[in-house]
């Protein structure tokens, strides 16, 4: 029991901080530029994509650096020539626009790479096990994932908390009119957090592509639980994003780990249903089954009990 | 010397005109008030000097260069900072961030990944002067947004002058405030502005009366006066306006 609860605690802290990567992408591009951005997770799909193809002539580790580069100068391209010509007509036009992308980066996805599933592997430097523990072993790349998302957060709080362009970002969020009349060059600098968020989602899907396989419905897959995540949060919390992620990746982890179900839950209150009763189905199912909508589930509760999220804050 | 001059400037949202051919010169070190009644324009001005909106027509030029075309922070380069009706104070940094950030781009300061704000040491000496002068230095680690509202409009005060800028826009730079706030406040606009050119959009007629060298007052997004208090004062087109009132008697 114990070593389940371990290795569902450690699964689900490694989808939770490669939600976390995307996330904090998505919810800094919305508190800056108020754009809810549909085509966050096609750039980690295009981060693994590319990834995939560096690999294959020049290994890995190319991967890693060079594709989240050509994703974030990519994404700081849509938000100069495409976002910043279509935030004048309101954000319906801005919604469509990054919808349309969505499906754009995907139909191109398919076009380039075709619909089937790539063999992206994971290093071979990393193919062995971190550790074993009651007989069961956890991979050394599900740590380097847990390093790698780590060290990148440390990065950005810094960066955000300590460095000169983090403190205008952060007045930037709540007030662009008035930095920009500090003589900081707003418009840039959105750009500029565009393309590091669209980078940063980039890096998750380098990543992530070895594990959670890379093909063409990998940013459909992710993206809606990166929105949950993001309304949860908060729309606009940074603080909010990391705590909805963790606690989806873990609520998933533990459900999928848990064989629990409800002819437990009916076993407790000393029910019992026939085979051939209506509601079977009902009856029947387990928390492996409904794990992948419990971050939907979470999602109502807190839009009807905390309809500002966890950590957001009305905006005068 | 004239360091910002309108002409013929123009701004509608639609078909609604909101700015109707405003010309005006302002000359440098002039303390310039602009007042009428709601509705009549006062922001949307500030708002076009300072190019958060386009102007629909006419030029607006700063210092001999036309800046009806610019970026905010283009404008602000050249010398002219501004403050906002609505407090605009960045409430999740504390007081001593809040200059901060006003004083980067004037400091010369580039944007930096890697350049520890902590580090700065002149940056933040002159960060702390600029809290002397607006006496808020012993608050310098509040967060800004958790100030009484006195001091959130003097750190306003403080992020506009900390930008280095020569021209200082005010938009009702006491409004909410109690009579003794506003006292205040205007001790501080004087001294903080001295030597500057101060443009200021003000309600509160007193303090217009007692700030100003000129007054231009506007009307349905038209100047139909600009001249020295004592003449606006008795001015008949201006009474009018104001429905009667005796403007200055307040």
């Amino acid at each position: 029991m114990l070593e389940v609860f371990i290795f569902a605690t450690l699964n689900g802290l490694v989808t939770g901080l490669l939600l976390f990567m995307l996330a904090s992408g998505l919810t800094l591009i919305f508190s800056m530029m108020g754009v809810l951005n549909f085509a966050h997770a096609s750039f980690y799909m295009l981060g693994a994509y590319f990834a995939y193809s560096i690999s294959l002539y020049f290994g890995f580790w190319s991967g890693l650096i060079f594709a989240p580069i050509i994703v974030g100068v990519l994404g700081a391209l849509v938000e100069r020539y495409g976002l910043r010509r279509v935030h004048q007509q309101g954000h319906v036009a801005e919604l469509v626009f990054t919808f349309g992308l969505a499906f754009l980066i995907e139909e191109a996805v398919q076009f380039f790479w075709g619909a089937d599933t790539k063999n992206y592997q994971s290093p071979d430097l990393l193919d062995f096990p971190l550790f074993t523990l009651f007989g069961q072993e956890f991979p050394a790349y599900r740590g380097f994932m847990i390093g790698i998302s780590v060290a990148i957060f440390i990065g950005l709080y810094y960066v955000l908390t300590k460095s000169r362009i983090g403190i205008i970002i952060q007045a930037a969020i709540t007030h662009p009119h008035t930095v920009s009349n500090l003589g900081h060059n707003v418009p840039l600098i959105f750009m500029g957090v565009f393309g590091v968020g669209s980078a940063l989602a980039g890096v998750a899907g380098v990543i992530a592509g070895p594990v959670l396989t890379t093909f063409p419905g990998m940013a459909v897959v992710l993206g809606s639980i990166v929105f949950v995540i993001v309304v949860i949060g908060g729309l606009g919390s940074l603080a909010g994003a990391f705590i909805a992620s963790i606690l989806i990746g873990l609520l998933q982890s533990y459900a999928i780990a848990s064989n629990l179900g409800m002819p437990d839950l009916l076993n407790l209150l000393g029910l019992e249903f026939g085979r051939d009763h209506p509601l079977t189905d009902l009856w029947t199912l387990t928390l492996p089954q409904i794990a992948p909508i419990l971050p939907f589930l979470l999602l109502v509760l807190v839009l009807i009990f905390r309809p500002t999220g966890l950590m957001g804050k009305r905006e005068q | 010397m004239t360091v910002l001059s309108l002409r013929n400037v123009t701004k509608n949202f639609g078909e609604t005109e909101i700015i109707r051919g405003v010309s005006l010169d302002i000359e440098k070190g002039e303390k310039h008030a602009i007042i009428g009644p709601n509705g009549a324009g006062k922001s949307t001005l500030f708002h076009l000097i300072s190019g958060l909106y386009g102007v629909t027509g006419g030029s607006i030029k700063f210092k001999e260069q036309e800046i009806q075309n610019k970026q905010p922070y283009e404008i602000n380069r050249l010398g002219l900072a501004r403050s906002f009706q609505v407090t605009n104070i960045f409430a999740r940094l504390n007081v001593f961030e809040n200059v901060r950030c006003a004083l980067l781009w004037s400091s010369g300061y580039k944007y930096s990944f890697w350049h520890l704000l902590g580090r700065q040491k002149e940056l933040n000496e002159k960060a702390l002067e600029v809290l002397e002068q607006i006496g808020l230095k012993d608050k310098m680690h509040f967060p800004a947004g958790e100030l009484a509202y006195a001091h959130q409009r003097a750190l306003e005060l403080g992020i506009a002058i900390a930008s280095g800028a020569e021209v200082i826009m005010l938009d009702e730079p006491v409004a909410g405030m109690s009579h003794s706030e506003a006292e205040n406040a205007v001790e501080l606009i004087r001294k903080i502005t001295a030597g500057k050119t101060l443009i200021m959009v003000e309600h509160d007629m007193n303090i217009v009366f007692d700030v100003a060298d000129r007054i231009s007052v506007l009307v349905y997004g038209e100047v139909i006066a600009c001249d020295k208090p004592e003449n606006i004062r008795a001015n008949p087109k201006v009474q009018e306006a104001y429905l009667g009132e005796v403007v200055g008697s307040a």
